[in-house]
């Protein structure tokens, strides 16, 4: 049958139809893809591979297309500190001399610290190994604060990492791809990260909303935080180590009490991942009641012997 | 066929614009700080996307479209259909009046352009709220919002450029 004898052939779909025939299949092939994403979001074991690849792409893809925008922008900092320096300079001067009497407080304290620790045995923390990486391109806006860093699984780096500036923590790593990672920023909405007053040691829950400041939910107990508290992870849940400094209390215009990020004091240009194992997926648990070093010598004449540490647990930790 | 009577390819028309959006939204991810304030990030594929429901009613739009989002969501790494259908929701209910639309002065343009901003950002919203549980931030909302608005003079242009560039629609 030829075209001509097609009895179709003469129907015609109005153009107008036919263009919103289509716009109604890929608003449904859209919302398709977000239910599949709502299912694997989440878990990090099927953070899917179209995601790495794309990651991958990515990355080296704006690093290249971007660099200009970043000349400029670092160019438009250098003219600013040029003619910021001498106020910039009398800030300085301030903090080194605050900072040099804090400098031998710490030193005091470190000393103290370590032969608390040494004589009591306790088993603290390992040196958490990092890497440093470069941030490749950021996302801002309301749905999606992440940014792509220019280290992955190479450098060791995996899901769950946690990622710090040199003011504090910014997010944790979501995706790995070999030589980038995508992480996950304290203001996205899909951020929860646990937390503590430093203050009064109460727990909160970190919950990020696309703004510039993460809400505090879950706070507990009556005058439990006040604007202007030191907020760090409370390393509740293992995911996170505990300590980091993450902002101080601030209350937004809603009345809500919020933090004010510690990493937004700087521009977030190179990070650092902390490979922190979380605890509890540690395949020897032994590990974490190796016994402490010795104590340090000391120089106190005289000194009461310590009394013999107890012999560690053999027993995991539970 | 004279060049007058040659019809416009799509890759003029839906192909060059949706490239560089997404080169524009590549540019401003970079990670720098301008006076101490970072790059705004508008959705800068809503400038193609009212552009074209007032061009002409076609079938490559709204792939384009769903493409492009993806794109977005790449870059952003937003959940996988968040942006294509943000985009398509804005798209459909200018396409379903643009005979309204036909004729009418830039500032009324220009107003719905910012309802078809806003109907993009309100899908947005509630996908996010959907698939986290937490509100999203109305300022934050209200400042992308913003900075895609004052693209409206581009998706004029694109118009004004495009309306009567095929002679099979004059």
């Amino acid at each position: 049958m030829s075209f001509r004898d097609n009895p179709f052939g003469e129907i015609r779909l109005p153009l107008a139809l036919g263009a919103a025939a289509a716009a109604v299949v890929a608003l449904v092939v859209a919302f398709a893809l977000l239910m599949i994403d709502r299912r694997q979001t989440y878990q990090t074991e099927v953070y899917n591979a179209l995601r790495k690849a794309s990651d991958g792409v990515v990355a080296p893809v704006t690093g290249a297309v971007a660099t200009p925008v970043r000349w400029a922008g670092d160019a438009l900092q250098h003219v600013g500190g040029y003619f910021f320096a001498a106020s910039e300079n009398r800030r300085l001067k301030a903090e080194l001399a605050a900072a040099e009497a804090w400098r031998e407080r710490a030193v005091a304290l470190a000393d103290e610290n370590a032969r608390y620790r040494a004589l009591l045995g306790l088993a603290v923390d390992p040196p958490v190994p990092m890497v440093t990486g470069r941030t490749v391109t950021e996302s801002r806006g309301p749905f999606a604060n992440t940014r792509l860093i220019n280290v992955g699984s190479e450098r060791g780096v995996k899901v769950g990492h946690p990622v710090l500036s040199e003011n504090g923590l910014v997010g944790r790593v979501i995706g790995v791809a070999p030589r980038v990672s995508r992480v996950l920023l304290l203001t996205d909405a899909a951020s929860r990260t646990p937390v503590m007053i430093q203050r009064t040691r109460a727990r909160a829950i970190l919950t990020g909303d696309g703004g510039w400041a993460p809400e505090l939910a879950f706070l507990r107990g009556r005058d439990a935080a006040r604007p202007g508290d030191l907020v760090l992870t409370s390393g509740d849940g293992g995911v996170l180590p505990r300590g980091i400094t993450v902002g101080r209390v601030d209350r937004g215009a809603d009345g809500v009490l919020r933090v004010r990020l510690a990493s937004d004091a700087a521009p977030v240009d190179f990070v650092r991942v902390l490979l922190f194992e979380d605890f509890v997926r540690l395949e020897d648990l032994r590990a974490l009641n190796r016994p402490a070093e010795p104590p340090p010598p000391t120089a106190m004449p005289r000194a009461p012997e310590p009394p013999p540490a107890t012999p560690p647990s053999r027993e995991p930790a539970r | 066929m004279s060049a007058v009577a040659r019809p416009l390819r799509v890759a003029r028309w839906v192909g060059a614009p949706l490239a560089v959006a997404l080169l524009a939204s590549l540019l401003l991810a970079a990670p720098i700080r301008l006076a101490g304030l970072p790059l705004p990030e508008p959705v800068t594929l809503m400038v193609p996307a009212f552009a074209w429901a007032l061009i002409r009613p076609a079938l490559s739009p709204a792939a384009a479209l769903l493409v492009g989002g993806l794109a977005l969501e790449v870059l952003w790494g937003a959940p996988t259909g968040l942006w294509s259908l943000s985009l398509l929701a804005a798209y459909l209910p200018v396409l379903a009046f643009r005979n309204v639309l036909a004729g009418q002065s830039q500032v009324v343009l220009w107003v719905w352009f910012g309802l078809a901003c806003l109907l993009a950002q309100a899908t947005g919203w509630l996908a996010t709220f959907w698939l986290t549980g937490a509100a999203p931030s109305l300022a934050a909302s209200g400042l992308q919002w913003l900075a895609t608005v004052v693209l409206f003079p581009l998706a004029s242009f694109l118009v004004e450029h495009f309306r009567d560039a095929d002679v099979r629609f004059r």
